[in-house]
This record gives C-alpha cells, structure tokens and sequence, in this order.
C-alpha cells in the first residue's frame, strides 16, 4: 500500500467522519497562549486520573465478586492469587489519592485564578458537581473494598442519615437497602460506584469541556485588568483572535508532560506502597476493632469528635448544604471584577485557611487523641519510677489506677490514652479532695467512677496520684486553707 | 430534503394544525408512557419506604449463658438476611444480668456514630474506639460525643431462653434495635 492509497483512505474517512472539522472546533480551539501555563495542568491531569480509574476498575470488576458474602475473599484472591491483582487494585487505589489530590489543585488554581468568574459560571458549577461525584467515588469505592473498616464505615455514613428529621429511618433503610449493612448494602453501593456515579461523571466532564470550548479558557489572570459583563467577551474574544494559539499542539505539552508524570507517580506509589487493605473480614461479632476512614474522610471523622454535642446534628445536616450553595453560588456572588491572586488577599487566605483547617483535622484524625486507647489498662505498665520507694497503700493505689482502665484515657509517662489530661504531676494541679471528688463525680469529660470504686480503692488511687509530681514541686493546695496549716 | 415544507405549510394553516395535532399527541403519549414506565421503577427503588420497621422475636440462648452481675456479648442471626448476607448478618450485643429475670440488652452500636462500643469490666463501663463516647454499665451516657444513652433491644424470658425484639440497625431516628 503507497503513500497515495494510504492518503486516499485517509481522505475518504475524513470526507465521512468529518475528522478535520472536529479536531479544528475541539482539540484544536485557539487558546490565550497565556493559558499555556504550569498552574493550568491539573484539569486535564484530573481526567487523566479518571481515565486510569475506569480502565483499572474495569480490570477490577473482571474478578471482584461484588456480594457480601465474597467481596472480601474476593479482595484477597486480587491480592494474592490473581496475577498483578494486587498491582491493579494497587493502581486504582493510588489513583484515586491522585485523583483527588490533582482535583484539588485544580480547584484552588480555578479559584485563585478567578476563572470561575463571568462568562464561566457554568464551568465553575459542573466542576463542583464533580467534585461531589468524586468523593462520592471515594465514599463507595472504600465500602467496596469490604473490610471491618467499610463496615463500620457505612454504619456511620447509617448514623448520620439517621440524624435526618422526619424521614431518617426511611433514608437509612434506602442508604442500607435493607434493615442492617448486609447483602443488598454491598450491592447498591456497588452499583452507585460502577454505574451510577461513573456515568454522571462521564456526561459531567463532556458538559465541562464543551463549557471550556463555548466559554473559553481563562486568559492568565493580570493584576488590575478587572473583568466587566459589558467589555469580557468581547475582549477575550479578540484576545483569542490576536493572541490565541491552537490548543493542540501549541499549548497542550505542560499537559503532556504533566500527564506523564502523574502516571508514572500512580505505578510507582502502587510498585512501592502496594494496595490498600482489605484489613479484617466484615464481621460484626468481631467488635475490637477501631474503624478509621480512607484519608479523604479523615477530617470529616475527626471533625465529628471535636464539634460539640449539642450542635453536632444541625452541622452535620446543615453544614453541607450551607457549604455546597456557597460554592455553587460563588461566582454570582463574585462574578466580575479582579482575577488576578496577587489582588485578591480574602481568597488567598480563604485558600489557606480551609486547606490549614482540613490538613490540621486529618492529621488529628490519623492519631485521633479523642478515642481511648482500648489496650493501655494491660498492654502499657506503670513506669518503674512511679512505683519505687512508694508505701503500699499507693501501691495499691497504682494497681486501681491500671486495673480500673484509668490508662485507656490517662497517660502515664508518655504512654496510655490521650482523651483525658496526662496523669504525670496531676498532684500540682489537683488537690486531695479535687482528686477525690473528680474520681467519684466525674466531669468534664470523665465518667464518674463512685459505682465501681469501693472507699479503699479511692483512697488507695488518690494516695497513687498524690505522689505524681517531680520531687522539686510542690503539691496543689486548696488556697482557702492556710499554707502553713498543713492536713 | 425537507427545505421546502415549512414554507409550504406556513401557507396552508389546517396543515399546521394536523402537524401541530401529532406533535402534541405524540409529547402526550410520551408523557404517559414515559409515567408508566417510571412507577415500577421508583417504586422498586424506593421498596425499602414501605416499611417503617422491621422487628422479630430472636433466641439469644440459655438464661445460663448469662450469669448474674454481668455483661456478656451475644450475637444472633439477623432475622431478616438473605443468603449471601455472609458474616454481615450476625449481629451482637450486649446483654447485661442484673439479677433473676432482669436483663438489659443493647445494641453494639454506639448512638454517637454507629461504631461497636467495647465492655469494660473492671470500670463498668462501655468505651466507643471511634469518637471515645463512654457509656455507664447500665447504658446511659457517661461521657464524650454520644446524645443519649446505648440503644436498648426489648427483652422477655420465654422456657429459660433469653429473646430480644431486633432486627434493623437503630439509629437516633429509629431507636429500636
């Protein structure tokens, strides 16, 4: 076959298919050469992300066994048996933390950018939907992976729809497809995960690009060039005209490039960091189990321990809503007007500050302090010199203090829960009869233990916790007695 | 092809009325059918509003499994499961003797968030591994995030065998286990 025939093929699938036509109106579009830019590879890296998904997941789904009673075998036999089933299911894991990794940049550089502004309202929008979608992704591709934590995972995602007035246990029941997290759970959220969200995904992104095709692409934002409803078009359209280069090939290689890096970051976190879980069986009867989420819902989990009780509910419903309208009307609220991050100092620590506040509550969420640490009372002994030199009675005292699980929430050089305040030097903070009175009443936090402690025990622990303090500082001392009165 | 029929049928009105006739018949039909079609389907998807709650009688085993002064975990099968429930529909609890016939049975559930609170004999106490909610040995709350004391499953002694009325996961807005 010549080059002649081969052109005349080519020529009469063009004539058919139109192919010309299409990559000049799509692919190849006038961009504002500015927009050939570092910060703006993190759109197409998002969708290349998502293109690995479906290819791995589709690999997945070759072998998983969605039902309740073989998933998590299933995700063993991946892991082990299947050759590179491990690899694959490694892959789609990471490329999920890519995803939604590369996503957010993506959204912080829209924001910063100002590109959600006017004439864009609806890009910024669909974009927002889809981040939705992809943490809905997140959420059901972590039940599917079912394990003790997805489990428990759904118990809570139950709990919280739960909370809803009027019609919770109807929602619960529709969440769960069922009255408990069983069979039918598992099926709905495999087909939320496989079907349902996937195919929003797929025609969300096609209304994204065609809105990047009819709206354009946000020129690279100029301090003091403000954008007006009367002038933008017009402008932007003349700056395409003058200035515009076609989007492939002149201003599609930092994507390229970008593109390739993001891939051989997947196969190379999945090579060295391997697969996520799948960590115990889904058995409820297994109950010592301490369920922590994926690390996207780390925040959100440990945001449920630090709010207070009595808001917790109307936040949890409400708080969502509140968020999810403000992002949506964003760029009404903000639509014209300076773009340019250097300008912008509310959106830049906006910017700042939700991502401090969410990093801090993930990483408060990977050691979450708030929860007892179940072992401590018999895993984590006394420290020897807490013990030496001391009088059986505090002896005895120490022996309450461990076998009463005091430790699960008290640590005791350094080791022991952290729900409740070190116990090391309590004796400076705390008097005989705080110590006494908070052992027995409770409070603040702490439970009150007057049921389950006879008056030897609390004495005995008190005399403990009275020697707790360094041999140079002195005891707390109720300041109504005089110092030189001693008991 | 059909250039030139608008043109033509702007000239003839009873035309458009014939057209206009079909079209509306056919959006109609359409209406209709398109309803039909989607009763069944919201109403297989939304089975699970028919029911409010779902409740059984279940055996938890021999009064002697359970001594006196004590908390001990059981765990039954849920009455409602389907074949391929696997280990899911075992569900436990927590049955507590205070003494004869008198019992307090409750869920493993946490109220706060729904994880499986863990019993602690020597402090009497129920611990959450999730948010550290702590419950006293006779369920109510004793600490931390939870709203309200452990959801409690009913209970009657029936032939010297314990049995609980559960079945569904209690949650705040259905606290019936």
């Amino acid at each position: 076959m010549g080059p002649g025939m081969l052109r005349s093929v080519a020529l009469w699938l063009d004539q058919r298919l139109h192919l010309t036509r299409l990559f000049a109106s799509t692919a190849g579009h006038s961009v504002p050469a500015s927009a050939h830019s570092w910060f703006y590879v993190f759109g197409s890296g998002t969708l290349l992300c998502f293109v690995i998904q479906v290819v791995t997941g589709i690999c997945l789904a070759f072998v998983y066994a969605p039902t309740a009673n073989d998933a998590w075998t299933s995700l063993l036999f991946l892991n082990y048996q299947q050759p590179l089933g491990w690899f694959l299911r490694a892959m789609h894991y990471w490329g999920s933390n890519f995803m939604v990794a590369v996503m957010t940049l993506h959204m912080v550089q829209v924001f910063l950018f100002g590109a959600y502004k006017y004439p864009r309202e609806l890009t910024w929008i669909s974009g927002c939907i889809l981040l939705l979608c992809t943490l809905g992704m997140a959420f059901t591709g972590q039940i599917l992976r079912f394990d003790e934590d997805a489990y428990w995972g759904l118990g809570i995602g139950a709990s919280i729809t739960g909370r809803t007035p009027f019609i919770g246990s109807r929602l619960v029941h529709l969440m769960l497809a069922g009255p408990i997290i069983a069979a039918e759970t598992l099926s709905r959220f495999f087909t939320l995960h496989v079907f349902v969200i996937p195919g929003l995904i797929i025609a969300l992104v096609s209304m994204h690009l065609r809105l990047v095709l009819t709206a354009g692409i946000n020129e690279y934002p100029q301090p003091g060039k403000l954008v007006r409803k009367e002038t933008y078009v017009a402008e932007y359209e003349a700056l395409v005209h003058t200035e515009g280069v076609p989007f492939v090939p002149r201003a599609i290689g930092k994507d390229l490039i970008f593109s390739a890096l993001l891939m051989v970051g997947i196969l190379a976190c999945a090579a060295v960091f391997g697969p996520s879980g799948p960590s115990g069986p889904p058995d409820p009867t297994q109950i010592n189990t301490a369920p922590r989420p994926d690390f996207y819902f780390l925040s959100l989990f440990a945001l449920f321990a630090l709010l207070p009780p009595y808001s917790e509910t109307f936040l949890l419903l409400v708080g969502p809503v509140i968020a999810i309208a403000f992002l949506f009307l964003l760029p009404f609220l903000s639509g014209t007007g300076e773009k340019s991050p250097r300008r912008r100092p509310v959106a830049v620590l906006s910017v700042m500050l939700i991502l401090l506040v969410i990093g801090l509550l993930a990483y408060l969420g990977t050691y979450s302090p708030w929860s007892p640490q179940m072992d401590a009372w018999s895993g984590a002994p006394t420290p020897v010199e807490y013990v030496k030199g001391r009088t059986p009675l505090e002896l005895q005292g120490a022996l309450v203090l461990q076998n009463k699980q005091c430790r699960n929430c008290h640590s005791l050089g350094e080791e022991g829960g952290r729900r409740g305040p070190a116990l090391d030097g309590v004796a400076t903070r705390l008097t005989r009869d705080q110590l006494i009175r908070q052992v027995i009443q409770g409070g603040g936090n702490m439970p009150a233990y007057g049921k389950n402690l006879a008056p030897h025990e609390v004495t005995a622990l008190v005399a403990f916790m009275q020697t707790l303090h360094q041999p140079h500082e002195a005891l707390a001392r109720d300041a109504t007695v005089p110092a030189l009165q001693k008991r | 092809m059909a250039v030139h029929e608008p043109q033509q049928s702007q000239t003839t009105p009873p035309d458009i009325s014939r057209r206009g006739f079909l079209f509306a018949l056919g959006v109609g039909l359409n209406v209709v059918a398109a309803t039909l079609v989607a009763i069944p389907i919201i109403g297989y998807v939304f089975s699970s509003f028919r029911y409010k709650t779902l409740q059984e009688w279940i055996q938890l085993g021999p009064l002697a499994n359970f001594p006196e002064g004590q908390t001990r975990l059981a765990t039954y099968r849920n009455p409602f499961t389907s074949p391929w429930d696997g280990s899911t529909a075992d569900i436990p609890c927590w049955v507590r003797r205070l003494d004869g016939e008198k019992f307090q049975v409750f869920a493993i559930n946490c109220t706060h968030l729904g994880c499986p609170v863990r019993w602690f004999q020597e402090s009497g106490l129920f611990m959450c591994p999730c948010h550290g909610g702590v419950y006293y040995a006779d369920g109510s709350r004793a600490s931390g995030p939870p709203p309200r004391g452990l959801f409690e499953y009913e209970y009657k002694v029936q032939n010297g065998h314990l049995w609980v009325l559960g079945g569904q996961l209690p949650t705040l807005s259905s606290p019936e286990a």
